[in-house]
């Protein structure tokens, strides 16, 4: 998959704890803002997850803000592409 | 400043202006086993005018009349728990006063008295020796803003201290739920009843004065059961509460539901069970939280279906503990600090329900406290580290969140220390490649339980080969770990500003077994 095209503000997942609140919406350049109780911690962990999943859809920026509740790797990354494919509906339908 | 290498690998301090000269950590029976008495605080003797009355009108009065000056030492004790109103009430008094320069010994604090802090920054108090501090005074003191390092002590550690002479203790301020017009003491009974008084008892002995608080003046004598008795005590004031009720009188801890907790207080019991110490005779001591309390319930049915009669519980007693003497199920509870007011009750009309010091408890220099009996010790943990020790003061930011409390005085008295976490926390790894601080060395640690597995220390190969033959979940504490951190990632340890000192932790014993520092700004 490449080359998507985010067109709408849009975000995935909760503020429950152990889950995360993604929302993305576009940009030219990847601006993230991540906030919570791990932020400091785990601030290099999650602009990897972040960089990982903006190159596997080929997305070259977007404005990316995390509420992380204590969330494992893996619920940030399913959160953060479903925002990703939640942002990009709309392509399709054009 | 001097800093030396411990046992453990930590850097710790020869000397600290203001706070003494240490040694090093070395091991934890290092200090032991020598022969002989040795000097140590004598009760204070007094001239007072025979009398039958020591009610003075207000905490002014009764300071005035202590002979406190700036640079004395002050003790509070913690069995108000987060209800707990006298410690910020006499500060108010002592500021307001004009002190200056005090050192504050209370026996810890509650999570509630972040008014220590204000009182830190106005000069009132420049010294702190605890076993804990957490919340805003946490923060405060992680910034480096009391120039002189906190000292943090177990309760063992700090009856020790009390008894050798490196606390001393000049005015003792009791809050005080019953107590007679001579000064005669229980938390039993009254409307800020509390349970035990263990902590207070040992700061009544020593105290060169103590002023008793109460909000319960009751005729004379106070019976049947007294704490502290009136020779200890010179002076009382009244007052309308000691505190919030609703916080001093909380009802018994519920066993957890978190299925996690469960699972790990399931396997922290077979272990136990496994051991083969769960036989007629078996001692066992719990703290109250999560997975720790959900042990015994494990443990009572078991007894229960076995017909298995322990010798004693120990604690930090709860409603459970209190419900499993009263069950029969043990002979007798030590009781130096009660968790909940739910054993108000058990302890004051159940004679098998003993109230005891912080020294009988677990002061490892007298003639044998308690802990030294224990059989089975579950324990909770902040982070463990692959060499098993722990950490019960320092959060992941490296900021002080926690209390020593009797960890370390209980993993070194038990023959089983089995500490009951979760892997991980809030997405936080519980287990490290190294600990922040180190509160309880490892040596005294034998098994760490988990919700993904049970680690064994190598030190106790016996333990391992039980635990297999029962055909437990055992772990290597390093595979362990990779497991969790692949699921969490990594966190970035904390950074810290190594010029400026915190805090020193000391070990039961009085050496140092690790440093705080203050926190990088």
């Amino acid at each position: 998959m490449s080359g998507l095209i985010l067109l709408n503000t849009a975000s995935a997942g909760t503020l429950e704890s152990s889950d995360c609140l993604v929302t993305v919406s576009p940009a030219e350049k990847l601006k993230l803002e991540y906030k919570g109780a791990n932020s400091e911690i785990f601030a290099e962990r999650t602009k990897a997850i972040v960089e990982n999943v903006l190159k596997k859809y080929g997305l070259g920026g977007a404005e990316i803000s995390i509420q992380d509740q204590g969330a494992l790797e893996i619920t940030i990354k399913a959160r953060l592409e479903t925002a990703v494919s939640r942002a990009c509906k709309g392509a399709a339908g054009q | 400043m001097e800093m030396v290498l411990n046992s453990l690998g930590r850097k710790v301090p020869l000397e600290l202006s203001g706070a003494g000269s240490f040694s090093p950590y070395a091991s934890p029976y290092a200090m032991l086993g020598r022969p002989g008495a040795f000097g140590g605080t004598r009760i204070q003797l007094r001239r007072p005018m025979p009398s039958r009355s020591k009610i003075v009108e207000n905490i002014e009065k009764a300071v005035e009349l202590s002979g406190l000056q700036n640079g004395m030492t002050i003790s509070f004790h913690h069995h108000l728990r987060n209800g707990d109103a006298v410690m910020p009430m006499v500060l108010d008094v002592l500021e307001k006063m004009g002190f200056k320069g005090l050192t504050l010994a209370p026996s810890s604090i509650p999570d509630v008295h972040d008014c220590i802090a204000d009182y830190i920054r106005s000069g009132l108090i420049n010294r702190l020796y605890t076993s804990g501090v957490r919340g805003e005074l946490g923060k405060l003191l992680s910034r480096g803003e009391l120039e002189i390092p906190v000292v943090i002590r177990s309760h063992g550690g700090r009856a020790r201290g009390i008894e050798e002479g490196s606390i001393s203790i000049d005015v003792a301020f009791l809050a005080a739920p019953a107590c007679d017009p001579l000064g005669n003491i229980t938390g039993s009974t009254g409307p800020s009843a509390c349970g035990s008084m263990g902590y207070a008892m040992t700061d009544a002995r020593y105290a060169r004065h103590v002023i008793a608080i109460t909000d319960n003046l009751v005729d004379y004598p106070l019976n049947p059961r007294i704490s502290i008795p009136q020779y200890l005590v010179d002076s009382i004031v009244c007052v309308e509460s000691l505190g919030d009720p609703k916080k001093i009188a909380t009802g018994a801890a519920r066993i957890t539901r978190n299925p996690v907790d469960l699972k790990i207080a399931r396997d922290s019991f077979l272990l136990m069970k496994a051991s083969g110490i769960v036989e007629r005779g078996f001692s066992f001591q719990m703290g109250v939280g999560g997975a720790s309390l959900a042990v015994a319930k494990y443990l009572a049915e078991y007894m229960r279906e076995k017909g298995i009669r322990g010798s004693f519980g120990l604690g930090g007693v709860g409603g459970y503990l209190a419900g499993m003497l009263e069950e029969g199920l043990f002979d007798a509870v030590f009781d130096v600090q009660s968790f909940d007011s739910a054993v108000t009750k058990s302890i004051h009309e159940d004679p098998r329900h003993i109230e005891i010091d912080s020294s009988w408890y677990a002061n490892p220099f007298n003639a044998g406290c308690l802990v030294n009996n224990l059989d089975c010790v579950i324990l909770a943990a902040l982070e463990v580290d692959c060499d098993f020790n722990v950490n019960v003061l320092t959060g992941h930011d490296g900021a002080l969140r926690g209390a020593s409390g009797g960890h370390q005085d209980t993993a070194a008295g038990a023959k089983l220390s089995i500490v009951a976490a979760p892997s991980f926390r809030g997405g936080v790894p519980s287990i490290k490649e190294r600990v922040t601080t180190i509160t309880t060395p490892g040596e005294t640690v034998d098994a760490i339980v988990t919700e993904r597995g049970i680690c064994i220390n190598p030190r106790r190969e016996d333990l391992l080969g039980s635990a297999l033959k029962a055909g437990l979940p055992v772990v290597d504490i390093e595979a362990l770990k990779e497991e969790v951190e692949k699921l969490t990632g990594v966190p970035r340890p904390p950074e810290f500003d190594c010029d400026k000192i915190a805090a020193v932790v000391e070990y039961r014993d009085g050496t140092l077994i690790d440093t705080v520092y203050a926190r990088k700004q």
